[in-house]
């Protein structure tokens, strides 16, 4: 298959897409990386031309760039915590046979379909709300203060609306993961004397090894950019308590017209993201390849 | 030690009754090979006395003790998989010791348990390799390394040979006899490799469509099947098995003879036919002889014999071999 001939028609014929992919990805990235060194405000479009690393100076020492970073890394890790467990524990209960397991699988796998503005919507207008909301009224039932979620626990709020959404992603794979586990194995471990515990510690556990690792790399390539759901219920405050690195460059690019500051915190979260990615594939990636 | 009664047992799944009830006693140290066509229930009468399925009703006993409602583990048997089930994320060590760790002993003594196994089997070398790293006859080993380092009340083994090859299977084969002699522990195992169930087995337990049709050693079944089931099912190639006019002159509805004990001939004998396929093996030759009035028969003649297709050739039964049976198939 591989003769010499064959190689290079197959490289010819891969060419166009090869190069249009490139293109795609390379002139946006470009561009961005030269507005990143040019002074560029919409607010004075005159001013403008070579400020070296004026606009990274900005950015990086931005007091909001702080919280911007410990924010974006608050959300991915809340949300990758809560999807991964609570992910683990649907998978095993609607692994196991019960009644109307068809429709509970469905109803598991619905938030996913639900577009993020407007899961982010509902969640704000319909169940945080501090007087009108379903948990208020839960609190009231209770005799409990209300919690007004969205100025109180701003960034718990995101997160648990993030999770939400991406919880049936996780439930999805690692449920097909476990119906993909040996079921003699499982008899063997029984006959073995491993307990439930034991062989879901000896056994599951390593078998979703795999799975967890691609739900967690999956999940974080998304999460690093979460936007629409800050946007329509925080606005990325109070002050910047929801602010992540991809609202921060927002604001700074359409907030404050600086397109030249914005490039470069764009910059600045593309190399973050890879620094993550890096650390990551570091840290997990070695189950991918077994 | 070891034995095993199972008293008026039935397993039904939902509608479907796999099991009709059945007796059966296993005694102590010994060898029985389940052996039945595909589907006629010997795994899930494996798997009853493992405890991995539920009796539908029924008694089974262990030593004497009731185990029927006891879960897998608190029966003392240990079971080998065809799939060998190994924990694939483990070495080889941590399979064979995964039973003893879940038991909570003592580290120092798995050591020399696994060790010791590991020696007894050939996998001293493969002890830090993954299964997915080990052949399929290594893999069996381990399969039963992690069986024999609990020291059960008796194992059982569920076509452990069927995914070897042939050259294989008849090694592991001597081995796992071998194993049985050592141990002397008793040993339930599931075939439908007649040569193993005949070379193995102290007992063999011919099951068709979830009954026992007959059990008895090797030999006994061999010289006296009870019906033509088993008569078709022990022997290798099959009993040949005759009904209508040949068969009335014997009084019967029907005889079988084995192609053992069928002489052959060119001169003269009982029943004159053509050759059709034969099988020159070089230790034996095998004949498909179409004989008319009685149809294909086929006849065993040691060493060489030199006929091919078409020839015609003379057949004799040994008349002391031959086996009847009534209408119901039963012997007479
Ligand atoms: N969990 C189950 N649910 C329903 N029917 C089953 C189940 N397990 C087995 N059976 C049925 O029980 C019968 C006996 O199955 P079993 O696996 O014991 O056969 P076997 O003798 O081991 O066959 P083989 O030689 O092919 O392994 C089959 O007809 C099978 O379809
Ligand atoms: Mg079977």
């Amino acid at each position: 298959m591989a003769t010499l001939h064959t190689r290079a028609s197959a490289r010819l014929m891969m060419a166009p897409s090869v190069i249009v992919l490139f293109a795609w990805m390379i002139v946006p990235l470009a561009m961005t990386l030269y507005f990143s060194f040019q002074r560029y405000n919409l607010l004075s479009p005159d001013e403008h031309g070579w400020t070296g690393l004026l606009n990274y100076t900005y950015f990086l020492t931005d007091p909001a760039f702080g919280d911007a970073l410990t924010n974006t890394l608050l959300l991915v890790g809340g949300v990758l915590a809560i999807t991964v467990v609570g992910g683990l524990c649907l998978a095993l209960m609607l692994d196991q046979p019960f009644w109307g397991r068809g429709i509970v699988r469905l109803l598991v796998i619905a938030p996913f379909f639900v577009m993020p503005t407007v899961s982010a919507l509902v969640w704000k207008n319909m169940l945080m709300n501090p007087v009108y909301g379903v948990f208020a009224w839960i609190a009231r039932t209770l005799g409990v203060e209300p919690i007004d979620w969205l100025a109180d626990v701003p960034l718990l709020s995101i997160i648990l609306i993030v999770a939400w959404q991406w919880l049936p992603f996780a439930t999805l794979i690692l449920l097909t993961a476990l119906q993909s586990l040996d079921t003699e194995q499982q008899e063997a471990a029984e006959m073995d004397g491993a307990g439930v515990v034991g062989r879901f510690i000896h056994l599951v556990l390593p078998h979703l090894a795999r799975p967890i690792t691609v739900v967690i790399l999956i999940e974080t390539i998304f999460l690093l950019g979460v936007f629409a759901e800050i946007l329509v219920t925080t606005g990325g405050g109070p002050g910047t308590a929801t602010t992540n690195i991809v609202y921060l460059v927002y604001s700074q690019a359409l907030l404050q017209f600086d397109v030249g500051g914005a490039s470069a915190g764009g910059i600045v979260a593309v190399v973050l993201a890879n620094i993550v990615a890096v650390f990551l594939i570091r840290l997990i990636g070695k189950n991918l390849d077994r | 030690m070891g034995s095993i009664h199972l008293a008026k047992v039935t397993k039904s799944f939902g509608e479907l009754t796999v099991i009709p009830s059945l007796d059966l006693v296993v005694e102590d140290g010994e060898f029985v090979v389940f052996v039945g066509p595909s589907g006629c229930g010997k795994s899930t009468l494996l798997r009853l006395i493992a405890g991995l399925e539920d009796v539908s009703s029924g008694q089974i006993l262990i030593d004497g003790a009731d185990v029927t409602r006891n879960a897998p583990a608190q029966r003392g048997l240990a079971m080998v998989f065809q799939s060998y089930a190994l924990y694939p994320h483990m070495s080889v060590y941590k399979n064979i010791a995964f039973p003893l760790r879940m038991a909570g002993i003592d580290r120092t003594v798995i050591d020399a348990k696994v060790r010791g196994a590991a020696k007894a089997l050939n996998l001293t070398d493969y002890l830090d390799r993954r299964p997915g790293q080990l052949s399929g006859g290594q893999r069996q080993r381990v399969a039963i390394g992690r069986a024999i380092v609990r020291e059960p009340e008796a194992f059982l083994f569920d076509e452990p040979l069927s995914n070897l090859d042939a050259a294989l299977r008849v090694a592991m084969r001597l081995e796992i006899s071998e194993l049985h002699h050592q141990l002397k522990t008793t040993m339930i195992y599931v075939t439908h490799d007649q040569v193993e169930a005949m070379t193995m087995a102290d007992k063999i337990v011919v099951l068709n469509r979830g009954r026992i049709e007959q059990v008895g050693s090797p030999l006994d079944l061999y010289r006296k099947p009870r019906n033509r089931f088993v008569a078709g099912f022990i022997g290798s190639p099959k009993m040949n098995l005759i009904d209508g006019a040949e068969a009335a002159r014997h009084g019967a509805a029907a005889i079988g003879v084995r192609p053992e004990h069928l002489a052959l001939s060119l001169d003269g004998g009982v029943w004159k036919g053509t050759v059709r396929v034969s099988e020159h093996l070089g230790s034996d030759t095998f004949l498909h002889v179409d004989v008319e009035g009685v149809g294909v028969l086929t006849v065993r003649a040691g060493g060489e014999f030199p006929v091919h297709y078409g020839d015609h050739v003379w057949l004799t039964p040994a008349p002391d071999k031959l086996h009847r049976f009534n209408e119901h198939g039963e012997a007479l």
